[in-house]
């Protein structure tokens, strides 16, 4: 977590603007990733995690923007280059694949050249190196029939090899962070594992970070160094996996562990988190989370959690450890 | 043969495709599938997008016409005459709580619907009554029957889908993938619902999911089909224990598990290339090109369930012993 990071968000709030009033998807949010790592953003439909993504390449739908903070990547804060510096960092240096490699691709063009489009924009190549840098990543992905698959549409591939092809786009220009939003979440599990175990492998061969956005904690376990936990717009802890998976302080994340099913454990009733998901456009005063949590106390409904170190590997924003702490340092129960 | 609830006899669903001018072929959705469900259990039917789960849930209820087969209910056959009748026994909810509720009709009118066409009440007030008990039954309450679907969340909606099927007071309900559009805390309020459920009305479920742990969860045993038929049947925790086919013993291991100790140190199986098209099924045994075990016989004849261990049926000719 220390040395100089790769990216470092800070305090980045983003909205959008609606008839019925702002919707605040991204709450001042901080975290940094290390060059070479991988980092999971869980969280629900809602939580902000894909806009957070989203804000960091600055690829929002309208009318949503940036209204604080700030994003620090090699030492320039993106949010405020210009379109034309934005444009030569997306792709080059900072890439994002998205859930649905179906609408992700363009459908009237072959995938050769929608491949050789992506390299010729950010690098020097000409026409026929392109094509050969296409052919190689289709390759090192593992598309079976590399040379065929160029000429072949994206509706003549199956899901799987989409989402390859995908891969391939977003990593020609070698890029030193990818973006993945819930990129298995569409695909079969015997597929996700295959994707899964490709990108790994290709994180070891190139070096790169990535960031995982995610609602399968599943895939975050097997994947990530490091996680954030994210509720309606807002970071609940974040740290190492260890922390996460096995120290969770947080009521939200502890919840969520609680709640999905596991093959070892008997059956009876699972123990899932009540009510619904909180409004964005009427976001509570306090935690997001209160109206929700069984351990709630009064506080939790009038100010909102700073953001409390919990150890040297972990972060977390709840009332209950500030509680623990003044009681002096006992574990809460 | 009377004595389970459902009977399933070799059941069929071809689609005619159309693959050029005057040409079509069959697309074999679900290809000679047996099975049996009790009064009261839960059969868990999982397998890949394509695999022809769904398709089965729909033919029991006979939204398809099967191409060949037998469903018995209570020893009755289904056809298109009793389904009217029994379709007050057998009812269905959907995957998608936000397409499979009317936009336009009140909760009251969604939930009252099915007690109008089987004519299960006599005064505006006794249908009321029923309507405000079977939201209660579900987890919600009388202020929500005059709201339309679009002021729900997405749980609430699934509740509202399994208010409606319980309307007519069923004793067998398909489940198609009624948790996988929720979110994973809400996901376990539905599942528990389901469970609590059928504790309290006894009843029986086919429950279909991609999701091996959910699946799991809320059967009794588990069907896992490929490419249109069943290639494993067993308790739910045979089939987790001690998977004898390799393809559910590559798609137990495919999933992740949400712990990052024990993902690291496992071993999984990935399996080389994907599902065939159902149009262009392998002779044979149809996982023969992705299975490691593969032989010389996988090719020729196709394997058919049989029980290796009781109540453990699998069909493969390799099957994984140890």
């Amino acid at each position: 977590m220390s040395q100089s990071p790769l990216l470092q968000v800070r305090n980045l709030h983003t909205i959008f603007p609606t008839e019925s009033g702002e919707v605040r998807a991204v709450n001042g949010i901080n975290f940094s990733l290390a060059r070479g790592k991988v980092l999971g953003i869980v969280g629900e439909s809602g939580s902000g995690k894909s806009v957070t993504a989203y804000s960091i390449l600055r690829i929002l739908d309208n009318p949503g923007k940036i209204t604080q903070g700030s994003v620090l990547f090699e030492e320039e804060d993106l949010v405020r280059l210009s379109p034309g510096e934005m444009r030569h960092v997306r792709g080059a240096k900072i890439s994002i694949i998205f859930q649905d490699p179906m609408t992700s691709l363009n459908p009237v063009y072959t995938v050769g050249n929608q491949l050789s489009e992506a390299i010729r924009l950010h690098t020097r190549r000409n026409r026929q190196q392109a094509r050969a840098r296409a052919l190689e990543m289709l390759t090192l992905v593992g598309v079976n029939e590399p040379e065929k698959r160029l000429k072949q549409y994206p509706y003549q591939l199956s899901g799987g090899m989409r989402q390859r092809v995908m891969i391939a786009m977003a990593l020609a220009c070698e890029p030193d962070i990818l973006i993945a939003d819930e990129p298995t979440t569409a695909l079969d599990v015997t597929i996700q594992a295959q994707i899964l175990e490709l990108m790994q492998d290709l994180k070891e061969k190139l070096g790169m970070a990535i960031i995982m956005i995610t609602h399968d904690l599943g895939v975050i376990a097997e994947m990530c160094d490091e996680i954030i936990v994210m509720y309606a717009g807002r970071v609940c802890e974040r740290g190492t996996a260890e922390e996460i998976f096995y120290n969770p302080r947080h009521e939200y994340t502890k919840g969520l562990l609680r709640s999905i099913p596991k093959l070892e454990t008997g059956k009876g009733r699972l123990m899932p988190i009540g009510g619904s998901p909180v409004d964005l456009l009427n976001l509570p005063e306090g935690c997001a989370f209160a109206a929700r949590c069984d351990s709630a106390m009064k506080i939790c409904l009038r100010e909102q959690p700073e953001e409390l170190r919990i150890n040297e590997h972990h972060l977390a924003s709840c009332w209950l450890n500030v509680k623990n702490q003044m009681e002096g340092g006992q574990e809460h129960g | 043969m009377a004595d389970h609830l459902l009977q399933v006899e070799d059941l069929k669903q071809y689609f005619p495709v159309r693959t050029g001018f005057l040409q079509s072929r069959q697309l074999k959705a679900v290809d000679g599938v047996s099975f049996h469900i009790d009064a009261g259990e839960t059969l868990g039917l999982v397998g890949e997008s394509g695999c022809g789960k769904t398709t089965v849930g729909r033919s029991l209820l006979r939204l398809y016409k099967p191409t060949g087969g037998t469903i018995r209910f209570k020893g009755e056959l289904v056809d298109d005459e009793s389904i009217k009748r029994l379709r007050k026994q057998m009812q269905v909810v959907f995957q998608d709580p936000y397409s499979s509720l009317n936009p336009r009709m009140t909760v009251a009118d969604i939930i009252g619907e099915p007690l109008d066409i089987h004519k299960l009440y006599k005064t505006e007030k006794e249908r009321e009554e029923k309507v405000v008990q079977l939201l209660e039954l579900v987890g919600l309450n009388s202020d929500h029957k005059r709201r339309y679907a679009h002021e729900f969340s997405g749980g609430q909606r699934q509740r509202i889908g399994i208010a409606r099927a319980l309307a007519v007071d069923p004793e067998f309900i398909v489940a198609d993938e009624p948790v996988s559009a929720l979110d994973v805390s809400i996901q376990a309020q539905i599942i528990n619902t389901f469970v609590e459920l059928q504790e309290r009305l006894g009843l029986a479920y086919l429950f279909i999911a991609h999701d091996l742990h959910v699946v799991h969860h809320v059967s009794r045993r588990i069907a896992v089909m490929y490419l249109g038929k069943i290639v494993e049947t067993a308790s739910a925790d045979q089939v987790i224990a001690s998977p004898l086919h390799p393809y559910t013993a590559s798609l137990i291991s495919a999933i992740p598990v949400a712990d990052p100790d024990k993902a690291r140190t496992r071993h999984r199986i990935v399996l080389e290339g994907e599902v065939p098209s159902p149009l262009n099924i392998p002779e044979g045994c149809s996982f023969r090109p992705r299975c490691r075990y593969a032989t010389e016989i996988c090719a020729e004849q196709t394997p058919q369930l049989r029980e290796l261990a009781p109540g453990h049926e699998v069909a493969c000719w390799n099957p994984l012993f140890d």
